[in-house]
């Protein structure tokens, strides 16, 4: 049987609008994901800890303070630090467009902003898990 | 009997559609009947269903003649960066006949952090004002007259500090606390179902909630001491209904506290408000404003035996749906806006706030906030909504539907009763499964267009990338640290720190009240992070339930 993808889904930072987090889990769950969902305030290296030991394929990070651009590349750097190259990088939440080049040449795979079916985020992360 | 008739030809007309229908197809995921008549509402009775505006059980209104006399509050939730940013947004909205302040807070000052401590990297100011102390407090409304103003503060769990803040302001302004008015949002339940923004675990937080309470009703009597909310109960995705049952299962927690601290319910019942959204359903959430109205009247009088008719009165704030705005296309968020606003002034609210079209995107930016603005004051000034009370009464839909979610109300009132109250179903995850799979069923309901959102799954366009939204410098965080260094190095630490001592032992004991204590830390320019250590010391924080 091959094997079924791991993702952690993480609130990083004091933002608490965890809507789209728990939808986004539970559609992938539904999609034959095995999804982890961490909860609220989790720092970067609360999550890049958790991810490592849930051996997860995907870390989707879900933020809609405004603090994106602090935190995903903090988690990126440590995912560096811990030498996590196989783990794919997503995320999402209210993230202006003039931020996403900036993210996606730090390593975000990609960034899903309102108003995504659940079913594209399902594709990216079949295409693209590593 | 005239119904009997009358359920005769209902019977045919049914039963002529019936056969239309194979031809003539209805759409589908309607939630409602198809036609409403007066055998929908033959049990109601007028006088104990409706009864007049300002009568229990208020269905129709918490004021005898409600905007035929005064509008509703026109209020816009504002905040961001720093005090002295915000404070000028505050004197703009005022300048364009805003009638009241409402504060957005960072979530650092949410969480009870300050702005230099590690975990509010990044966050500082972006959702809101950050404020650390006593002294961002008085730039925050420099110039503003507190003894005029009526504000709204969006603050939870350190409720009793921000609260603490703004008396101490006042008074330094010349005005009593007597003479205050305005509103601490300080319901903590809801921020474990639905919001986040929670620190201590519910006793202690509880307990809090109860000493401000008792300290307003005797030094600050025209605060709105709480703002039970189901604003963000809905946001996370709950229906009507459940955003008021859950809300009042809070409410009659809060309640339930307070009598078993000793209160008299009438002494504060009155100044408990509610706070609802405006939804995309104008006219469910018309019925939904009037049967909360009616639910709450009934559990005040007949559940607490509250005499006061004011401690029976669901009084409310109302904001319109952020959820409901759309990335794509945001002009269209500005007729989305409208009708949730023709559904807060035809539901009665008290007050509201109005998104902006730009609010998917980011803040507002003032150009985006005026047009919010204007948009209540259109509804007020020119379209005739708020010259007759409660104009929809009497209606078959109208009527049924407010029965049909005040029942769906109390079953829910009941169930979580059985469990134990909100706090336990808090506890047990029960409502925030309840709302999860609203949320859930709401979202797959917009992948299989069975429900469209125009310009999301249906009639979009190309679009170019918005321009002019609002960005939040990042030097707030550094001139925040920069403040804070000076703060501490200037005021007179040995005596702050008998002050945080104090509330400590205070802390301690379960019959004393805090908010003196608070308030003299607080004026002593002990920080927002200081006042909340000592707290998070003595009583632990909150762990959350994680379900999915």
């Amino acid at each position: 049987m091959e094997k079924r993808i791991r993702v952690l889904v993480a609130k990083p930072g004091l933002d608490g609008h965890d809507r789209g987090a728990k939808v986004v889990a539970r559609a992938l769950r539904d999609a034959g994901f095995e999804v982890i969902y961490t909860g609220l305030r989790q720092t970067p290296e609360l999550i890049t800890e958790a991810a490592l030991q849930e051996d997860v394929n995907v870390i989707a990070l879900s933020l809609l303070s405004g603090a994106h651009n602090t935190i995903f590349p903090k988690v990126l750097e440590l995912m560096k630090a811990k030498k996590m190259d196989d783990v794919l990088l997503i995320g999402g939440g209210v993230i202006p467009d003039a931020d996403i080049p900036g993210l996606k040449a730090a390593g975000v795979a990609e960034v899903f902003t309102p108003g995504t079916p659940t079913s594209d985020i399902i594709e990216f992360i079949k295409a693209n898990v590593k | 009997m005239a119904n009997e008739t009358l359920k005769t030809k209902k019977q045919a007309y049914d039963a002529q559609v019936d056969k239309s229908l194979a031809k003539r197809p209805e759409r589908k995921n309607l939630a409602h009947d198809r036609l409403y008549t007066p055998l929908d509402i033959e049990e109601l009775d007028y006088e104990t269903d409706l009864g007049f505006p300002g009568e229990y059980p208020f269905t129709r209104g918490v004021q005898p003649t409600m905007y035929r006399g005064r509008f509703w509050t026109m209020r816009q939730y504002a905040g961001f960066a720093s005090a002295e940013e915000s404070n000028q947004r505050y004197k703009y909205l005022l300048e364009q006949g805003q009638t009241g302040l409402s504060c957005a807070f960072d979530l650092p000052t949410q969480i009870g952090y300050d702005s230099d401590e590690p975990i509010s990297e990044g966050e500082v100011g972006k959702v809101g004002v950050a404020i650390d102390s006593l002294a961002d407090m008085e730039i925050l409304f420099d110039g503003i007259d507190l003894g005029k103003v009526s504000t709204s503060m969006t603050i939870n769990a350190p409720a009793s500090v921000l609260l603490a803040m703004y008396i101490a302001v006042a008074e330094k302004q010349g005005v009593s606390p007597d003479k205050l008015n305005g509103t601490i949002q300080n319901d903590i339940l809801k921020e474990y179902a639905a919001r986040g923004t929670y620190i201590f675990p519910p006793k202690p937080s509880m307990r809090l909630i109860t000493n401000i309470f008792e300290y307003c009703s005797q030094n600050v009597p025209q605060w709105n001491t709480i703002s039970i909310s189901g604003y963000h109960i809905r946001e996370a995705g709950s229906t009507a209904s459940q955003e008021i049952a859950f809300t009042i299962a809070d409410g009659i927690a809060y309640v339930d506290a307070a009598i078993k601290a000793g209160l008299n319910v009438d002494d504060f019942a009155g100044r408990l408000s509610f706070f609802w959204n405006a939804h995309n359903n104008v006219l469910e959430e018309v019925c939904k404003f009037r049967a909360s109205r009616r639910v709450w009247a009934k559990v005040m009088k007949e559940r607490f035996g509250a005499q006061n008719p004011k401690s029976w009165m669901l009084r409310v704030h109302t904001q319109t749906a952020g959820s409901m705005l759309t990335a794509q296309q945001p002009e269209n968020n500005i007729v989305r806006v409208t009708l949730q606003t023709v559904a807060a002034v035809l539901g009665g609210t008290q007050s509201l706030h109005t998104n902006s079209k730009d609010e998917a995107l980011a803040l507002p930016t003032e150009d985006a906030v005026r047009v919010a603005l204007r948009t209540q004051q259109i509804v007020a000034y020119e379209s005739g909504l708020a010259d007759v009370v409660d104009p929809l009464a009497g209606s078959y839909y109208i009527e049924a539907l407010t029965n049909q979610i005040e029942q769906e109300c109390w079953e829910y009132i009941h169930k979580i009763d059985e469990l134990g109250g909100a706090v336990v179903a808090i506890e047990k995850g029960y409502i925030q499964r309840e709302i999860q799979d609203s949320a859930y069923k709401w979202q797959m309901e917009v992948e299989t267009k069975q429900r469209i959102i125009v310009g999301v799954n249906q009639f979009q366009v190309e679009e170019q990338p918005p321009e002019g939204l609002l960005r939040i410098d990042a030097s707030v965080g550094e001139l925040q640290k920069a403040k804070l260094a000076n703060l501490r190095a200037t005021r007179d630490n040995a005596a702050l720190a008998q002050k945080l001592s104090a509330l400590e032992e205070a802390a301690k004991d379960e019959q004393i009240n805090l908010m003196p204590f608070i308030l003299e830390a607080v004026k002593a320019y002990g920080t927002l992070g200081e006042i909340c250590g000592v707290l998070r010391k003595v009583f632990g924080e909150y762990e959350a339930h994680i379900s999915l």
